[in-house]
């Protein structure tokens, strides 16, 4: 037998936690589709104040960066200083950078 | 308030709250049993939303009754024939298509009845519905979605919610009944005259039943007795689980 949860979406929870403040991600958890998935979030993560919004996205649609792609993806160029803000002397004029 | 009035209002106090605690006695059978996680966390809600409403009414009650009883009297240290509870709340838990075509038969009855009480001149009542409107808003959206997904979705599950929707609909008429102690209030402009109401109810379910694939039954059969004290042999059994703990260590704390 298939676990019920086998047969429906998995979703990424987002919570706005007060007005002004991004969305932050909260968690993830499995609906049919996203009127559910959107009372769910709302049983499972606002339940004590924590939030005045809600964004439930498929997971399925979150496009990722791979581990493969560490390298490439994130290295910080520290051979190349002159890539780094910090490596500019200001003129004295300029005193909030 | 004079004698009969008060009388009258905690006795009314006291069967909202019935209906609250049993009803949510029933939902909280769900706890660990949904059909997975989140359901279970969210029908568990609703659940605690019903306790909490029975916990008004029952201090209500306690402060009217004004003899000692605090709510955990109320709840726990009567018996089966001291409820008065709606016979539609005891019904067993049955299958998850059951549990929720008698929620929505409950939400629809809330969704009709509280923006009444919400109207009364007694300012405890009026408080406590308006607090259980806004939850009553979400337990209908719930409720009516399942029902929806149910009745239109698979052929097991069409078939089972046809089965609870046929099985519940007797014990619906009695919610619209009013005997003297609510006309009383409902003359007084404290509590609601439910008799009114039975129309929009019927209306409400049934687009819904419909909208679903599913058919509204005939008026063929009606069972009645809650509000006397005459339940189904449910109650008793549903109480017995509910009150072990209370009734074995009075006045335990922790």
């Amino acid at each position: 037998m298939t676990k019920p949860t086998e047969k429906l979406e998995l979703f990424e929870v987002f919570v706005r936690s007060k007005r002004g403040l991004d969305h932050k991600h909260v968690g993830s958890l499995h609906a049919e589709d996203h009127e559910q998935a959107l009372e769910y979030a709302r049983d499972c993560y606002t339940r004590r104040s924590e939030g005045v919004s809600l964004w439930v996205v498929k997971s399925s649609d979150i496009c990722s960066s791979q581990e493969d792609d560490a390298d490439c993806f994130y290295d910080p160029n520290d051979d190349k200083p002159y890539r780094h803000a910090t490596y500019y002397v200001l003129p004295d004029p300029v005193n909030n950078m | 308030m004079s004698d009969a009035i008060k009388a009258a209002t905690l006795e009314y106090a006291t069967r909202l709250g019935d209906d609250s605690v049993v009803l949510g006695h029933r939902i909280s059978e769900w706890v660990s049993y949904g059909p997975f996680l989140e359901e279970d966390i969210a029908y568990g809600n609703v659940s605690l939303d019903y306790i909490g409403r029975a916990r008004m009414f029952y201090t209500y009650a306690a402060e009217l009754a004004n003899d000692g009883r605090s709510e955990d009297d109320f709840a726990y240290m009567r018996s089966d024939r001291e409820y008065r509870n709606l016979l539609l709340m005891e019904m067993p838990k049955g299958d998850f298509a059951y549990s929720q075509v008698r929620q929505l038969f409950a939400d629809v009855y809330y969704t009709l009845v509280l923006p009444e009480l919400e109207k009364s001149k007694d300012e405890t009542l009026a408080a406590i519905a308006s607090k259980a409107i806004k939850e009553t808003k979400y337990h209908l959206r719930r409720s009516r979605d399942w029902v929806l997904r149910l009745g239109d979705g698979t052929e097991e599950s069409h078939t089972r919610t046809q089965k609870a929707v046929d099985a519940l609909w007797g014990y619906t008429h009695e919610m619209f009944d009013m005997d003297e102690t609510e006309q009383l209030l409902a003359d007084n402009g404290i509590g609601v005259d439910v008799s009114r109401l039975r129309d929009q109810w019927h209306k409400m379910v049934s687009d819904i039943l419909t909208e679903a694939t599913l058919t509204v039954p005939e008026d063929a059969w009606a069972v009645r007795g809650g509000r006397t004290g005459y339940h189904t042999e449910n109650l008793g059994h549903m109480l017995t689980e509910m009150q072990i703990v209370h009734r074995s260590h009075p006045g335990c704390q922790w």
